[in-house]
């Protein structure tokens, strides 16, 4: 064999490292497999460790090399990740290693389901990655973009893909942050056949790249025969991106959410992100108001101060006033407090309820026009009514036959 | 030369233990209340006020000439306590001193060991100390795993040293006990001065029956040094020495609750549970550990009583802001404090009469005419390991290797009900296990184990299962648990170990209740 170098290395080990391990390998001209193998799980699964070295070295024709795998704690998915990008980094192959799918079916989403929170989980750190579903958000990133270094991208690839098949989601949609493009479209070959629910396009700035990315995926699907839909959540991340949102909210069928990055945002208009956030009023207002416009959901920036709990609650409150649907989070702590603001009070309920309340006995009697006390009623009020009582039964904060149930 | 151990029995939970530990005769365990002693407790001699100044100044030079003069010499067993926890300056000076003067086979008698005192491996090595009597942490536990102490090590919780001290198992015959201020007459408490440690209840024991008593501290006040945690009736040295600690590793400035969200995660799950099966009630009471999840449990703790307008009666454990805050707001009526973790539990045990100090005596001690422990609602416990039979593990890690003591573990399964909250594995170790390396407590005793994908309730208690029916909680059966965990981290072969002993782990009836096992040379 030729190889592109001399040592393939890939994952990460020492410092406060935990789940991840580091892999170099070395190829030799004789002496076959040598492994040296520290692990802090070495009593427990050293012998799996080392079989699964030979197996996937194995797999890619490897017959003389020396290993060194320094492993803190790794689950076997994410050994077998940082193994294949060390060969990788050896030679060029169409292989892929794959190990069993965690599910046996990818549940496919419904376009507007409810996207309070997604948490970003950066592509290369899999300790993150491990407990993410169980702290409940929407949305689950894995994140190849701003949270991967760039000479990480690599090994990021072959991480991620293999979180997507051996990963609980729980009750999240399964979401993708790829590269800018025209990277961006090679992390789609990589990640689109296992197990894909969304894909998040960063610093969108056309509709063409829309239409680029959803041409890709439907080649891939095709190819592999998948048939759970995956949609785009284009971000806006510049005042162009700004200037085209609704272009870019109407690209495609496929396009379900908009969201907004205010750090790149700001940065672009050359002005300090702030927590009154004046600065970016406007971008925010055209961004809800093209989603809106484009039927489709409107997402908020991510809140940065991961200890500021009363910052993000107000925060919240306001992003939902304005319009938004929902908003990224970096720290699962943050999930409850986003979940909290983005749904509907107590008050909020009330009012919907005696509105539907309303609607109904109108509708009994005949009546073409609805009213609660002597207050008239609009159509759009009431479907915005009939909206809230539907994502208070889904949060389970009433129960689906309130309407039977309610005391007359 | 004495034998390390002999007379190897299965005992009543199926383990092999020694039924003679470095020459003395013991019980292997009988099971839970089977091992009732008979005869008389330990007493040291009697001593007269004519031997002692009458002027009440037992003040010598230094901690070398207390030791000379309370006889030190091969063979003896020397004690010391954990207040000074990692910041502890006094163990490791006994047995330099000792090194120095030639004494060989000492027997060190802590009431927990910190990493601070992997100093004392090399006199473990050259024959100065011949085992440790107490816990062994980090590297003196890796040191007694590789079958490298000379005699056998003996692993007692908080309440089982107060027990083996009071009945003679373990007989102390020089204790040295650090204070951080102290009279010339030998009163002493751990609240004033700059190595403030809180309350000295697990120095109790010993000022009332080692052979000979020395209390050394930095701050030397008049007499009389009050509280007087330590009545110095029972002194027979003190010492003023310049530094006895070192202030900012023996208690924390601020206790900051973990920021894991894993951590958090199960802590709540922990509440929850509480919550919905009634535990927080008025008037209830709870044991409060100072780890990660437990400091974090008593939070979640006061948030719902703050919401919901309970108030405890009291709390057992280790004192910290978050403890202090809620006494303070009147939440809970007393803190009954066994160690104290921070300055706001220091301020505030100096401050506040219902801010007790405690000690294993009062809390722990099996033989006893009764036993605070049994009297708690609830108590929050960590483990290494729990098996599929709900055993528990806390002084071995999977791997086979002994890394922590026992502390009051043991002592506080007697609550009404225990809970443990432990993550699933931790990187790729799981947490339950088929069976427990070493076995700590009986599965009779742990009802309820809390991981972030799911809760498990011991099928005893079918009070619980019963009052979590609807909850929302997700409740598994612990088989369940465990193959979920095989199946995320694979299944983990078994640690390789000799057919020898390295030491014994004593249940709180003085009785052994397993053995923990030399790793093998790979």
């Amino acid at each position: 064999m030729n190889y592109k170098k001399s040592i393939g290395i890939a994952g990460n080990s020492g410092g406060k490292t935990r789940s991840d391990c580091q892999v170099t390998i070395e190829p030799a001209d004789s002496g076959g497999i040598v492994i040296d193998l520290k692990s802090k799980v070495k009593v427990l699964y050293g012998t799996d460790i080392i079989k699964q070295i030979h197996e996937i070295l194995g797999f890619y024709s490897f017959v003389h090399a020396k290993v060194t795998l320094i492993d803190s704690g790794a689950l076997s998915w994410v050994i077998a990740a940082r193994i294949e990008a060390a060969v990788r980094e050896l030679i060029d192959t169409e292989k892929t290693y794959l190990l069993p799918r965690n599910a046996k079916v990818i549940q496919p989403t419904v376009m507007d389901r409810r996207r309070f929170s997604r948490l970003y989980l950066p592509g290369n750190s899999p300790s993150l990655m491990i407990n993410a579903f169980l702290h409940g958000p929407d949305g689950l990133i894995l994140d190849l973009e701003d949270s991967v270094p760039p000479d990480k991208k690599p090994e990021a690839r072959v991480l991620v893909r293999n979180a997507l098949r051996a990963l609980d989601f729980g009750n999240a949609e399964r979401m993708i942050r790829i590269n800018q493009l025209p990277a961006g479209l090679e992390d789609l070959n990589w990640l689109i056949p296992h197990g894909v629910n969304l894909v998040l396009l960063p610093k969108c700035e056309s509709a063409g790249q829309v239409l680029s990315i959803t041409g890709r995926i439907e080649e891939i699907k095709q190819g592999e025969a998948i048939d759970v839909p995956v949609w785009i959540m284009p971000i806006i991340e510049s005042a162009k991106g700004v200037v085209k949102a609704y272009e870019i909210a109407s690209a495609s069928q496929n396009v379900v959410a908009l969201a907004i990055g205010l750090e790149d945002y700001t940065a672009d208009l050359g002005v300090r992100r702030t927590g009154e956030a004046a600065e970016s009023l406007y971008a925010r207002s055209v961004l809800v108001n093209a989603a809106k416009a484009a039927g489709i959901q409107a997402i908020d920036s991510v809140f940065s101060d991961v200890d500021d709990m009363e910052g993000l609650r107000n925060t919240v409150k306001r992003s939902r006033a304005m319009g938004f649907d929902g908003m990224g989070c970096i720290h699962p702590r943050q999930i409850p407090v986003i979940h909290e603001n983005y749904t509907p009070d107590a008050e909020e309920i009330d009012k919907a309820k005696k509105i539907v309340i309303a609607f109904m006995e109108a509708q009994q009697k005949g009546l073409g026009v609805v009213a609660l006390g002597s207050k008239m009623i609009d159509p759009p009020v009431v479907k915005r009514a009939r909206k809230t009582i539907a994502q208070a039964i889904e949060l389970s904060i009433i129960e689906n036959n309130w309407y039977e149930t309610r005391s007359l | 030369m004495i034998k390390k151990y002999d007379k190897l029995v299965t005992n009543a939970a199926g383990r092999i233990v020694p039924t003679e530990i470095n020459g003395q005769a013991t019980v292997p365990y009988l099971g839970l209340g089977k091992y009732k002693p008979e005869g008389r407790k330990f007493a040291p001699s009697i001593s007269s006020c004519v031997d002692y100044p009458a002027d009440g100044n037992k003040l010598v030079p230094s901690l070398r000439d207390a030791l000379i003069k309370s006889g030190l010499k091969d063979g003896m067993t020397i004690s010391t306590h954990h207040h000074f926890r990692d910041g502890d300056l006094l163990a490791n000076q006994i047995f330099d001193i000792a090194h120095e003067l030639g004494v060989k086979n000492l027997v060190w008698a802590p009431s927990a060991s910190f990493p601070c005192h992997e100093h004392l491996i090399q006199y473990l090595e050259d024959g100065t100390i011949n085992r440790i009597e107490g816990s062994m942490n980090g590297p003196l536990g890796k040191f007694t795993s590789n079958g490298k102490m000379t005699g056998l090590a003996v692993l007692r919780s908080h309440g089982g040293r107060y027990q083996a001290i009071q009945d003679g198992d373990l007989k102390i015959d020089i204790t040295v006990i650090g204070a951080a201020c102290c009279d010339p007459f030998g009163n002493a408490n751990g609240l004033n001065g700059t190595s403030a440690s809180g309350g000295l209840g697990f120095a109790l024991a010993d000022s009332q029956y080692a052979g000979k008593v020395i209390v050394v501290t930095d701050h030397l006040v008049d007499f009389p040094c009050v509280p007087w945690q330590i009545q110095g009736n029972y002194v027979d040295h003190t010492v003023l020495v310049d530094k006895v600690g070192i202030p900012e590793k023996i208690v924390s400035g601020t206790t900051q609750i973990t920021k894991s969200p894993d951590r958090l995660l199960l802590a709540e799950m922990t509440a929850r549970f509480c919550e919905v099966t009634g535990i927080i009630r008025d008037g209830f009471s709870f044991q409060a550990g100072a780890g990660g999840t437990a400091l974090a449990v008593g939070d979640y703790f006061y948030k719902i009583m703050k919401e919901k307008g309970i108030k405890a009666r009291f709390a057992r454990g280790g004192s910290n802001l978050y403890l202090v805050k809620m006494l303070e707001e009147g939440y809970l009526d007393y803190i009954l404090d066994g160690q104290t973790f921070d300055l706001d539990g220091v301020r505030s045990m100096a401050t506040n009469p219902n801010h007790l100090m405690t000690t294993p005596f009062t809390s722990y001690n099996y033989h006893g005419k009764g036993n605070f422990a049994g009297i708690v609602d609830v108590a929050i416990l960590g483990a290494t390991e729990i098996d599929l039979n709900f055993n528990g593990n806390v002084v071995t890690h999977s791997d086979g290797y002994l890394l922590h003591g026992i502390g009051g573990w043991q002592n506080c399964l007697f609550s009404k009900t225990v809970i443990i909250p432990i993550p699933l594995f931790r990187d790729r170790i799981p947490v339950i296990v088929d069976q427990v390396t070493t076995l700590c407590g009986p599965g009779e005793l742990i009802d309820v184990i809390v991981t972030e994908r799911g809760i498990c309730i011991n099928p005893l208690r079918t009070d619980l299962i019963e009052k979590v029916q609807g909850s929302g909680l997700p409740v598994l059966r612990i088989n369940e648990l465990k193959d979920e965990a095989e199946r995320i981290c694979g299944k983990p072969s078994k640690p390789q170990f000799s057919d020898e002993v390295v030491a014994a782990i004593k249940w709180v009836d003085g009785t052994v209740i397993d053995s923990v096992w030399k790793i093998s040379d790979e």
